[in-house]
């Protein structure tokens, strides 16, 4: 019956766009359609047929934070994706489809995001849905995608993918999480600032990803965590946490998101001044800020992770040069059309890697239409991971089909004469760890 | 109690300056909310969005002067309070006046144009944070941390503004016709005070008052669509604590509020200030529903 089914799925798809034809049929009609139709593949007008159905786009529906507390990455995330959509259109497109972004605002809003994938999925009738960044977004549009089994492809940071918790449907594929960048990081912060450090994270789900791998990469590392210290993602006077950081804390480890973030650095540079402990940040703290913004200044000779690094000059190769010409970023990581407005460089390129990741899956699995998702699905959890190239600009990603993560390589920079400067790149293996999760196991 | 005072000083002097510097500010933004209330009996639940839109103005102004900081701040202490005054008075005769101020139909109506500032500022302006230079950036070097020089400014900005505002009510004509419009209307427009003007007048004076209050505090923070809706809500916690149409009543509550989140905050948790305040509100409402300083509403 698969076999009849596969074959079938062209002209139905053909079917599926007249209606009124279908219900004519009747239920009846297409199976008994299907069955004969699968014999006339080989048929001359059947391959017609077959070639005016694959014109048809393939459609992505664009899951994106253009309005709430995640705005700023959305806009970056939108300009990716359309950048993606575009390199890959004119490189033939997907399986010889052209793609359609159909792009939708969710509001940062988890709530909002639940609908969205509803939407995407019954109305807008689109292939796959992709882009969602904000975690506590992923946790609450997740279990939707998987009820209405529809692939979902995240680029969100947040370890809710690789933790097992969230369904088959829904894939990681090309940014990496939390606690493995943790582990990768970690590792060199306390061998090179301090074992005792304070960590500052936003209090919801990404944020305590932080708290608690921190913690584990401390018990890995010989550290102590002498502080954690959450911050709701909605303020916007930040002074006052700074108290709750002990006096001989070596390193304070802070990650910040949402619009209050230029606010929090300068309040922190405010509050320390020049008699600061060592600081290492991670770069969410300042996506989409000018590192040159007034009141940065104490930020020189602080350290950071970054993802992918926002300065050309960090890690030069000849596929970063492409992929950063393509999403309109320049030299300094922020927008060819205007110097002010800086990208969220470290995110962003998951997008871009994504969409290549579904090319990949879609080309390889023979991909056609809804009634191939388990193809696609199975195609995309044999994959083992992704070489460097235009495809995937920041570096090489080993990936894990039972648990549907990636992992990749990070950098860590140091700020200095205004400019954020690579001073070590770690390895895939210091990011990797071992993991029971077998989402393989759930039926499709 | 004094050797706790000693060891914890540097706390206690942080908590008192940071409490200190909320309050103010949250003096000004409620001050507007309760002379509303007070003289018109209006529950204006767009009083954020006022805020907001200055905060958004003085961001253009900003831009407008070619990102002269000081010049920027300037002109939109100017511009902010006279277009958003404009837009309140506007708003007054199209829309309250036309509900006759029916208690409910405000609330209704005014949440109404909260969602159409908002959505216009969404539209215009965009949905991204965006940052306000300050007119004087400084940095004060305590014994113990450092604090942001501009912050103090605004504190005593504020201070300015509010002493301005008592002065308005206790020495000028508009202010005795205001104090007289809300002791009775009616009896007031017998002896001739033109209360529908003095209503728009309020209206005007109230949220050029947020709008100041969002030119003052855009440097601290950053301009955005959603910045409105925190300060409502610490408005109406301070406003009802105080009492609503009570200004006495506003500024105490505002310090209450602002000092008590300031040690709060710096000895237990932020979020924990928070929650105590709209417990205390809760409670004002249960045991005294006029405020501390609120008198019965005829």
């Amino acid at each position: 019956m698969t076999e009849n089914e596969k074959k079938a799925t062209p002209v139905q798809e053909e079917q599926k766009t007249e209606l009124s034809r279908r219900s004519l049929f009747g239920a009846t009609a297409a199976v008994a359609g299907a069955g004969v139709l699968a014999s006339q593949l080989t048929d001359p007008i059947a391959r017609t047929a077959y070639a005016a159905g694959s014109d048809a786009p393939i459609r992505i529906g664009f899951q994106v934070h253009r309005t709430g507390i995640g705005a700023t990455y959305g806009k970056w995330y939108e300009r990716t994706t359309n950048a993606a959509a575009k390199y890959i259109n004119d490189l033939g497109g997907m399986g010889g489809r052209p793609v359609e972004i159909v792009a939708e605002d969710d509001g940062t809003d988890p709530k909002r995001g639940a609908d969205v994938v509803e939407k995407f999925a019954t109305q807008h009738k689109v292939d796959f849905v992709y882009g969602t960044l904000f975690s506590h977004v992923v946790m609450g549009s997740s279990p939707r995608a998987g009820e209405l089994k529809i692939p979902y492809f995240v680029v969100s940071e947040g370890h809710h993918v690789a933790s097992g918790k969230l369904n088959r449907y829904v894939f990681q594929p090309c940014i990496t999480e939390v606690p493995s960048q943790i582990y990768a990081v970690s590792k060199w912060m306390f061998s090179n600032l301090g074992k005792k450090v304070a960590v500052i994270y936003p209090d919801y789900a990404f944020g305590y990803d932080h708290r608690d791998y921190s913690m584990e990469a401390a018990k890995k590392n010989g550290g102590t965590i002498a502080a954690q210290i959450p911050i709701p993602p909605t303020e916007t006077s930040f002074t006052r946490y700074f108290t709750k950081i002990p006096r001989d804390t070596d390193v304070i480890y802070h990650v910040m998101v949402g619009p209050g973030v230029l606010t929090f650095v300068r309040e922190m540079g405010e509050h320390f001044g020049s008699r600061r402990p060592e600081i290492f940040g991670f770069i969410d703290s300042l996506e989409g800020v000018d590192i040159n913004s007034p009141g940065l200044d104490f930020l020189d000779g602080t350290y950071f992770w970054e993802a992918m690094p926002r300065y050309a000059d960090g890690y030069p190769t000849a596929a970063e040069k492409v992929y950063r010409d393509a999403v309109g970023v320049n030299a300094s990581g922020a927008s060819k059309s205007d110097s002010k407005d800086v990208s969220t460089y470290s995110h962003m390129f998951g997008c871009w890697e994504t969409m290549f990741a579904i090319r990949e899956a879609v080309e390889q699995s023979g991909y056609r239409n809804k009634r191939d998702y388990p193809a696609l699905i199975e195609t995309m959890e044999g994959f083992t991971g992704f070489n460097e190239g235009i495809a995937h600009p920041q570096g090489p990603k080993v990936f894990n089909g039972k648990n549907h993560q990636c992992y990749g390589n990070q950098f860590i920079s140091k700020v200095a004469g205004g400019k954020l400067n690579v001073v070590h790149r770690t390895s895939i293996e210091d990011g990797m760890y071992d993991s029971d999760v077998d989402y393989t196991k759930m039926s499709l | 109690m004094s050797a706790w005072i000693d060891n914890n000083f540097p706390l206690v002097f942080l908590a008192l300056l940071d409490g200190s510097v909320t309050a103010f500010v949250l003096a000004l933004i409620a001050l507007g909310l309760s002379l509303v209330f007070g003289v018109m009996r209006v529950v204006n639940v767009a009083h954020g969005e006022f805020f907001m839109l200055g905060a958004v103005l003085a961001w253009a102004c900003f831009h407008f002067t070619g990102n002269m900081p000081l010049l920027g701040f300037l002109l939109a202490l100017i511009v902010a309070p006279v277009f958003v005054g404009g837009l309140a008075m506007l708003s007054d005769r199209l829309i309250l006046h036309r509900i006759q101020y029916n208690p409910e139909s405000t609330i209704v109506a005014t949440i109404g144009l909260l969602y159409i500032i908002q959505q216009l500022v969404l539209t215009f302006f965009g949905p991204e944070a965006r940052p306000v230079e300050a007119p004087i950036y400084f940095r004060v070097q305590f014994p113990w941390f450092g604090y942001s020089g501009y912050k103090l400014i605004v504190a005593g900005l504020s201070g300015v503004l509010l002493l301005g505002t008592w002065f308005l009510m206790v020495r000028s004509k508009l202010g005795l016709y205001m104090r007289a419009t809300q002791q009775d209307a009616e009896t007031a427009r017998t002896f001739g005070v033109p209360t529908k003007s003095v209503y728009s007048k309020v209206f005007a004076i109230g949220a050029g008052l947020a709008a100041l209050a969002g030119v003052l505090v855009v440097p601290i923070r950053q301009a955005d669509y959603l910045m409105g809706l925190e300060p409502l809500l610490l408005s109406f916690i301070v406003v009802i604590i105080g009492g609503l149409g009570s200004l006495r009543g506003t500024l105490v509550a505002a310090f209450i509020v602002g000092i008590s989140d300031g040690f709060i905050s710096v000895f237990y948790e932020p979020t924990l200030a928070k929650m105590l305040a709209t417990v205390l509100v809760a409670a004002v409402l249960v045991l005294k529903p006029t405020g501390l300083f609120g008198e019965e509403i005829r």
